[in-house]
């Protein structure tokens, strides 16, 4: 009866399991805790389920299992057993959907009072993007799409001056206002996801998608993607800040309208001219480089590009060397041969000709090369 | 050649149909023989299906131990998942159980000598060797496979920034417009064998639930596959000639497009209008083998025969009106959420009146626990246990913040992977015999039993729980997240391990095939003592065209077992009318219920 003791214990295993796990969903910080209730009333009465029905089955096993000169009963049917297993079942799945279906009305109905935030996805980072003192956010399209306008914002249009942009992975929200969130690609699909708020969505492009939430704890929550969108996918990284209100005005005030952004793209920057530096930062794009290797300064699976060249970097190795072409060169055909101090040696090997590379170095060169790095917000 | 008109007319002689074998060639490759072609089915998906589960193996070493196999890379491990996916629910489960089963089980057990259309039968299993010719090929294309997922979302699948975006995909969506080639000549086949070549006697309501099972996810997989096939060739031509079906105006890698319009939650739709029947077309035939499987080893009539093949058809109508379930949190219309959550939970009812009916054809049953007998049961756990989570990500509620991470892996592993791959091994354990004529090696399936059952059950049930904290599926590495604490990597090195014996164990399976074909103890014509019909050729394995000069007369259901006063605890449905054993009538229903 090896099978009948597996299956109790994989009854008890799976309880046991339940009841001293150490993963269980993250900490609420928003006021979706109904959906946690949702969560342990299903799990509540689909457990029930799943021991009654195993213990059954375990019972049936030992009581019916072969024995010589047995038979088993002939009962073909029961119409009477089958109708009231079929109407019990039916109350339990009408216990489960109809609470679920309350929640769900709540959660397409945001409240009229909520601050609007515009996330936008993009392989593999995230900015964002307030509607300013009008209140109104600038018309924005794919077309107008630059490395100085990755929002796509059309200058043209009135409104969108005074949009409040971030372009830093990380976002600040004030605490206890309801938020809605309207979330835009201009690539491919990613989804916004902040497990501890429960509620998220989807981003297409061509459309924007929209959810609601009210954060009701401060504290820097990670902000994922959780729609596969590329080979960096896994490393599309971010941040949202929950703070008091007034402190997330002060936030807000700080940040870069639009049109001021719009002014020191013109004076230059980083956005060089030079053909090779373009090439570079199509092929980091294209190779997926930049999905562990940051161009904000911000540390990812690999070290930030920003500044990179002529830092001196320690190896995990103990020793320390300056970036200069040459190293650059050899970290990019032999990644494993160095390491950066405290990062994972996962960098793989890419097929790169010397053009490419020249170009590749060429882009880092420049982005280690003008001004002072930007300040990283933590 | 032959035309269909030759297998209906002949009905008690075994005419030459112009398919008699003659030489080697004739007889093993380029066969009509239904028993021949389902054998060239299963070995060539199961073929495929080892690649899938090493495939499996290698994303769960990332996942175990990240960054130690320097060979697998981001780009790598995204091409194992998506090929991985793609290729273990079609080209192994609708293969095996359509093309495998449906082939072998079908004419057999409705008395009928071959399929009803035996040339095209045979142009099916060649047309899906070309698909998984095609499919295998892009491992070897400039780029690699694709990695966009199983579900090959546009806009990602086709530009740059997922591997294989430059041939992987375009073979991937090639191969599967094949493969929908090949399920359809086969699904014909099946549909017409059923309604049209059933003997003498054979009712639709005397058909084992194998059949039942086989029959609708047939006539699903026929209203299903060509949303897929649209879909295949809308994204093919939006790849190959830059149309916008489903692309819309966007930057690729920081550089402009020319698409405009498209829009992508339509080919989600078409997906998973597809998609969601799929899941059905795995489940239906797994859900009539097992029933067969209970009752045959439990020496027990099937319990609520009736209730049984409704359900199926219910679950079959049901099942392309839950397909948006997949999109709660795609971006579509939120209103879908409610009619979606509540078809999703109605589907419910019927599946849960089959478990019911399991565990009732096993109550006072005289329960053998065989091998088949054993992976039947290891089914009902592990479907009781990725049914229940079904409910949970079928309310829009709880499915929102559950949705895109590892509780949604662990459930469809659970109930449309190992289930049905349960189903597989007990239905191979059962019928091996029928098919080769000797049975397989008893010690070696029940450690393959305990391995599978045992294994994949620790690999897939504490998988929810990382779900439940919130990691999300489809991600190369983890490092870094400080939500998720250090022990969620040392579970996950434990389900890497415990996947790699699990997947080790698969070469006992295999080597039980192959070692039983040779030496195997020689099986009996009935090995089981079952009442169904392809037991009942007097030959293991059935002749060519299965019945002598005569084809059988069917006089009772399937279920005929343990019958009272019967001389043997069954009765075959070719047995005399006089032997007894009748189904259950509405009449004689109603007279006990008046009692």
């Amino acid at each position: 009866m090896a099978i009948a003791i597996a299956l109790i214990l994989i009854v008890a295993g799976s309880v046991l399991f339940h009841l001293v796990s150490p993963w269980w969903t993250t900490p609420l910080a928003s006021d979706w805790g109904a959906m946690d209730d949702m969560l342990h009333l299903t799990l509540l009465i689909t457990g029930g389920f799943f021991v009654v029905l195993n213990l059954f089955l375990v019972w049936t096993l030992l009581r019916f299992r072969h024995r010589p000169n047995h038979r088993a009963a002939y009962r073909p049917d029961n119409r009477r057993l089958e109708r009231g297993l079929i109407v019990g079942t039916a109350v339990g799945i009408a216990a489960l959907l109809a609470p679920g279906l309350v929640v769900y009305a709540k959660y397409v109905s945001p409240p009229a009072e909520t601050i609007v935030m515009e996330v936008l996805g993009q392989q593999w980072k995230w900015s964002y993007r307030f509607a300013g003192a009008d209140e109104k956010f600038g018309f924005v399209d794919p077309r107008f799409v630059t490395a100085s306008n990755p929002f796509g914002l059309d200058p043209s249009d009135p409104k969108g001056a005074d949009d409040v942009l971030v372009p830093g992975n990380e976002v600040h929200l004030p605490l206890g206002k309801a938020v809605k969130v309207l979330l835009r690609s201009n690539d491919v699909l990613h989804d916004f996801y902040v497990p501890p708020f429960r509620a998220r969505m989807n981003i297409v492009p061509g459309t924007v998608t929209s959810f609601w939430f009210t954060p009701t704890q401060t504290g820097r929550f990670e902000v994922l993607c959780a729609q596969l969108c590329g080979v960096g996918h896994y490393n599309m990284r971010g941040f949202v800040v929950v703070e008091p209100p007034a402190a997330f005005h002060d936030w807000l005030a700080a940040r870069q309208t639009f049109a001021v952004a719009m002014k020191a793209a013109e004076s230059g920057g980083v956005n060089s001219s030079d053909p090779l530096v373009a090439r570079g930062r199509a092929l980091a794009q294209a190779k997926g480089c930049v999905a562990c290797h940051s161009i904000d300064g911000n540390a990812g699976v690999g070290p930030s590009w920003k500044g990179l060249f002529g830092k001196t970097e320690h190896y995990a190795d103990g020793s320390s060397a300056q970036i200069d072409d040459a190293g650059l060169r050899r970290d990019i055909k032999e990644p494993q041969a160095r390491v950066v101090q405290g990062f994972a040696p996962v960098m793989p090997k890419s097929e790169l000709s010397d053009a490419e590379l020249d170009a590749l170095v060429a882009y880092i060169h420049a982005l280690g090369g003008t001004g002072a790095p930007q300040q990283v917000q933590r | 050649m032959s035309t269909p008109v030759d297998k209906i007319l002949p009905a008690d002689a075994a005419v030459d149909h112009g398919h008699a074998p003659q030489s080697f060639l004739t007889r093993y490759v380029w066969s009509q023989d239904h028993k021949v072609i389902a054998v060239q089915y299963s070995c060539i998906a199961i073929f495929t299906g080892l690649v899938g589960l090493v495939l499996s193996d290698l994303m769960r070493l990332q996942l175990g131990f990240p960054g130690r196999f320097a060979f697998i890379d981001a780009a790598h491990y995204y091409q194992f998942v998506t090929m991985h996916g793609m290729i273990m629910v079609i080209y192994l489960l609708t293969a095996l159980f359509l093309g495998g089963f449906g082939n072998y089980l079908i004419p057999l057990m409705v008395g009928a000598r071959d399929m009803a259309f035996p040339y095209l039968n045979m142009l099916s299993v060649w047309v899906f060797l070309v698909a998984v010719i095609v499919l295998m090929a892009s491992f070897f294309a400039p780029g690699g496979p694709t990695g966009g997922g199983w579900t090959l979302y546009p806009p990602q699948v086709i530009t740059s920034g997922t591997p294989g975006f430059e041939w992987g995909i375009i073979l991937m969506l090639v191969s599967l417009l094949i493969f929908i080639v090949a399920t359809t000549m086969g699904g014909l086949n099946y549909v017409t064998t059923v309604l049209q070549l059933r003997c003498e006697g054979m009712t639709l309501m005397r058909m084992p639930l194998s059949v039942w099972g086989i029959f609708v996810a047939t006539i699903l997989a026929l209203l299903a596959f060509p949303a897929l096939f649209v879909s295949g060739v809308m994204l093919l031509l939006d790849k190959t000639l830059g149309s916008s079906f489903f692309m819309p105006a966007m930057i690729s890698m920081g550089q402009a497009t020319n698409y405009k319009g498209g829009s992508p939650l339509l080919f989600q739709h078409l997906f998973w209008f597809f998609g969601h029947p799929e899941v059905y077309i795995i489940a239906l035939p797994a859900f009539g083998v097992v029933s067969d499987l209970i009752s045959v080893h439990a020496r027990k009539s099937i319990f609520g025969y009736r209730m049984m093949v409704w359900a199926i058809l219910a679950i079959g109508v049901l099942s392309v009106v839950v397909w948006a379930h997949h999109m709660f949190v795609s971006g579509m219309n939120l209103y879908f959420g409610f009619f979606f959550a509540t078809t999703t939970l109605i589907i419910a009812v019927p599946t849960a009146i089959k478990v019911y009916n399991w565990l009732l054809t096993l109550w006072r049953g005289d329960i053998h626990l065989s091998v088949p007998m054993l992976f039947a049961l290891a089914f009902i756990c592990t479907f009781i246990n990725g049914g229940l989570t079904g409910l949970f990500l079928g309310n829009v509620s709880v499915d929102v913040p559950l949705s895109g991470t590892y509780f949604v892996v662990a459930h469809f592993h659970m109930v449309m992977a190992v289930s049905p791959i349960l189903v597989v091994f007990g239905g191979i354990y059962h019928w091996y015999p029928l098919v080769t004529g000797r049975l397989l090696d008893d010690r070696i399936g029940k450690l393959h039993f305990w391995i599978t059952f045992i294994g994949t059950y620790a690999i897939y049930f504490p998988m929810h729980y990382l779900g439940i904290l919130g990691m999300p599926r489809r991600y190369y590495a983890y490092e870094g997240y400080q939500f998720i604490p250090a022990s969620a990597q040392s579970l996950n090195t434990f389900i890497t391990i415990v996947a790699l014996i699990v997947g080790v164990g698969q070469l006992l399976f295999i080597a039980n095939l192959i070692w039983s074909y040779f030496h195997g103890e020689r099986a009996d014509s009935n090995p089981w003592r079952a009442a169904s019909l392809e037991w009942q050729t007097g030959h293991t394995p059935p002749v060519h065209l299965n019945w002598g000069a005569k084809l059988p007369v069917v006089h009772r259901w399937a279920y005929a077992y343990s019958v009272p006063g019967a001389p043997q605890d069954f009765i075959a449905q070719n047995a005399p009318p006089q032997a007894g054993g009748d189904e259950p009538e509405q009449g004689a229903l109603r007279k006990e219920h008046a009692r």
